[in-house]
């Protein structure tokens, strides 16, 4: 394999790039406030509704949005379908700042964040905890990243001799680096799941099951191949550059084939616990059960024909839907499902929504300047 | 290069399968539920007896240092509507139709106290990840220590009675809850709650005992007239009054693996705001589930090895990220 990346080169500051700056630095001043006057002050956040949309998108879909690099590795490394390692330097860009900012975003919702660290003492740590597994994995996994983003960062300083030494002790340890690159989201992805559990009743049965564990992590791992899809699409489409399509088709027919499993399973559970009938009570729940559901069941339509999956479009359409999918199951899990009992309500007042649309902001803007600046998208052949 | 897909199952079946059995929705192993301490205290809480006076919310309000809560414009008095972190306890109303008549379903009223419920296995100390929340080893009282706390607010999640609350509008919060007045029982004292009931609607005492007396009351026959003592069950205070019928179960007794905080009432529990739940913990589901996976990191670890296993003999010579 002798494929290459290459930075795309190019002004870093455009004019999308500047309205996020806007959006980032809106974001940062509601964070400051935050800070000053608690999170009643920015947040719609209750007693009975004590997580919301920044736990939800921030953190829940945020970091299966960077499943990228996880997902593609586990194809690559371990199937060992190395036609697909064009794909996992952008990949793993993506989960970079995916994850990072999830670890960002928790410190702001902590309330106690200067005892955030007490997660890292044996003393404090309750090993009881759901929270605890998705924590600390979830640290560590940020670490491991950044560690597999190294090779591109310091083939970006090549002409420095240091950092082409270092580049290569890095790339013995590479095989280590990728294993905990795949175990450590397999343990979190799937406790994020398991932090419902203890909910109880509170979580309606739609979404309350022992199962919610795999349903997190199949999930997850199946977005991780959609936005390699998107994001393959989406750069090829703004940085001008040719299409991997057989490479995406591939990639589809994977996700089909999780989604199959994925599906008969979400069902399969629904009847052997004899909740498949609120489906049809017609109440918020099951509408939003359907609406998630349809966005699970469309790609698998769209792409089960393997000729389709040669068409950008249906790709397109099928890792949206993808993403929609697995974000609804991430939010009805959490929020719409969740039922503290009568009185309570939840719906994102304004700063929250944009403090999230800050953090989002500044995770492109660091995309846009990390593509452009060290090469992590595939070289163009015949360019 | 070949797919291995030989090599790929053998660590499958190893590790994969495992953590794939372990996901099975019925664990093989549940963990075996906590029974009580033998020497835990609690509070019987008796709405038949109850005559809404307040006077234990203005007691603890006190003890606990918390400020009034100005529910409406004109109030000059503390009048919460609900638990908060300003509000440890509360006595809530139920009314129903014409509401004249005491502890009835149909056309009367109920009055119900509302505060942490020190549950037997509780899921606010199973949830919380740096054990801020602990359950006394003893007395077996839900205490809190901020010192600990990082702010997550999983115990609020997790609670089946929405207890933990959170200081939403300060900028260095807490989490708050009643610790049924740890600071007092230690020095051999008891809650304020049932120290200032006036009428024997809160009593306090060892859990076991309070389980006896409430079974006691279930006994007696409507008309008939009892003792019930006032403040403590061992207190030699008694009050006798005229026993009205109760709904034949004690609630706390079994709810969510049991709670330390009972309660007896006319009308049926559901009615009063509290929750129906399974007789097994939330903690032991979570629990069971999170051990499963996790049962001395073997499954991990497993897995990690068959990864590198994997990842080392594909990887050869080709090109890392």
């Amino acid at each position: 394999m002798a494929e290459e990346s290459l930075p795309l080169g190019g002004k870093v500051v455009t004019k999308p790039f500047l309205v996020l700056a806007v959006l980032a630095v809106l974001g940062g001043l509601l964070i400051i406030y935050r800070y000053l006057f608690g999170l009643g002050a920015v947040t719609n956040l209750s007693d009975g509704y004590p997580w919301g949309l920044w736990i939800t998108y921030d953190v829940l879909v945020g970091t299966a949005l960077g499943c990228g690099g996880y997902a593609m590795a586990l194809l690559v490394y371990v199937f060992n379908r190395w036609e697909y390692h064009p794909l996992v330097r952008s990949a793993v860009l993506t989960s970079v700042f995916g994850y990072t900012l999830a670890g960002v975003a928790i410190f702001l919702d902590i309330g106690r964040y200067w005892n955030g660290y007490h997660l890292f003492l044996p003393w404090y740590v309750n090993f009881n905890s759901v929270l605890v597994e998705v924590a600390l994995c979830i640290a560590a996994y940020v670490a491991v990243l950044w560690i597999e983003l190294a090779p591109a960062v310091l083939e970006g300083f090549s002409k420095n001799t240091r950092a082409r030494e270092a580049r290569s002790r890095l790339e013995k340890w590479l095989p280590v680096i990728v294993a905990l690159g795949i175990l450590l989201p397999t343990m979190h992805q799937s406790s994020l799941g398991t932090l419902m559990v203890i909910a109880g009743y509170k979580l309606s049965p739609l979404w309350q099951t022992g199962l919610l564990p795999f349903f997190f992590l199949l999930s997850a791992i199946t977005m991780g191949y959609a936005v390699t899809l998107l994001e393959s699409i989406l750069s090829s489409l703004a940085f001008k550059r040719p299409f991997e399509t057989p490479l995406l088709g591939k990639v589809g027919g994977v996700m089909v084939w999780l989604l199959g499993v994925y599906l008969v399973l979400r069902f399969g559970d629904l009847v052997v616990r004899g909740k498949f009938g609120l489906i049809f009570q017609g109440n918020l729940n099951s509408f939003m059960f359907i609406l998630e559901n349809l966005f699970f069941l469309a790609p698998v339509i769209l792409l089960a024909s393997p000729a389709r999956r040669t068409n950008l479009r249906y790709l397109f359409l099928a890792a949206a839907s993808m993403l929609l999918a697995g974000s609804l199951y991430r939010f009805d899990a959490f929020l719409v499902g969740f039922n503290p009992g009568p009185g309570w309500r939840y719906f994102p007042a304004l700063p929250e929504i944009f403090i999230t649309l800050g953090i989002v902001s500044l995770e492109l803007m660091a995309y846009l300047y990390f593509v452009k600046r060290f090469p992590v998208l595939p070289k163009v052949e015949h360019a | 290069m070949d797919i291995n897909r030989r090599d790929f199952l053998k660590v499958a079946a190893g590790g994969g399968l495992a953590v794939a059995a372990n996901l099975s929705p019925v664990p093989v192993l549940a963990r075996e539920a906590t029974p009580r301490l033998p020497e835990a205290v609690g509070l019987l809480y008796d709405a038949t007896v109850c005559v809404g006076c307040r006077a234990c919310m203005v007691a603890c309000k006190e003890v606990n240092h918390l400020p009034p809560v100005f529910s409406r414009p004109n109030d000059v008095w503390d009048n919460p509507m609900d638990l908060s972190d300003k509000t440890f306890n509360i006595i809530k109303l139920y009314k129903n139709g014409m509401g004249v008549y005491k502890d009835q379903e149909i056309n009367g009223y109920s009055f119900i106290k509302r505060s942490c419920m020190h549950c037997v296995d509780p899921a606010c100390t199973s949830a919380c990840p740096v054990s801020a929340l602990t359950k006394d080893p003893v007395t077996g009282i839900v205490k809190y220590n901020k010192d600990a706390c990082i702010g997550c607010r999983y115990c609020q999640v997790a609670c089946p009675y929405n207890i933990p609350k959170f200081q939403w509008g300060e900028a260095f919060p807490q989490i708050m809850k009643c610790e049924m007045c740890y600071p007092r029982v230690d020095k051999g004292g008891y809650p304020a709650c049932a120290e200032f009931c006036p009428n024997g609607g809160t009593i306090f005492g060892e859990v076991q005992d309070l389980l006896k007396e409430a079974r006691r009351r279930l006994a007696l026959k409507t008309g008939e007239v009892a003792p019930y003592p006032l403040h403590r069950l061992d207190s030699q205070e008694k009050r006798y009054r005229t026993a009205t019928p109760y709904q034949k179960r004690i609630y706390g007794e079994k709810e969510g693996g049991g709670t330390q905080v009972l309660m007896l009432a006319g009308v049926p529990y559901g009615k009063l705001g509290l929750p129906a739940l399974p007789n097994e913990s939330p903690a032991g589901a979570s629990e069971t589930l999170m051990h499963t996976l996790y049962k001395g990191m073997i499954g991990p670890y497993v897995l990690l090895g068959g990864l590198f296993y994997l990842i080392y003999k594909n990887t050869g010579k080709q090109d890392l990220p």
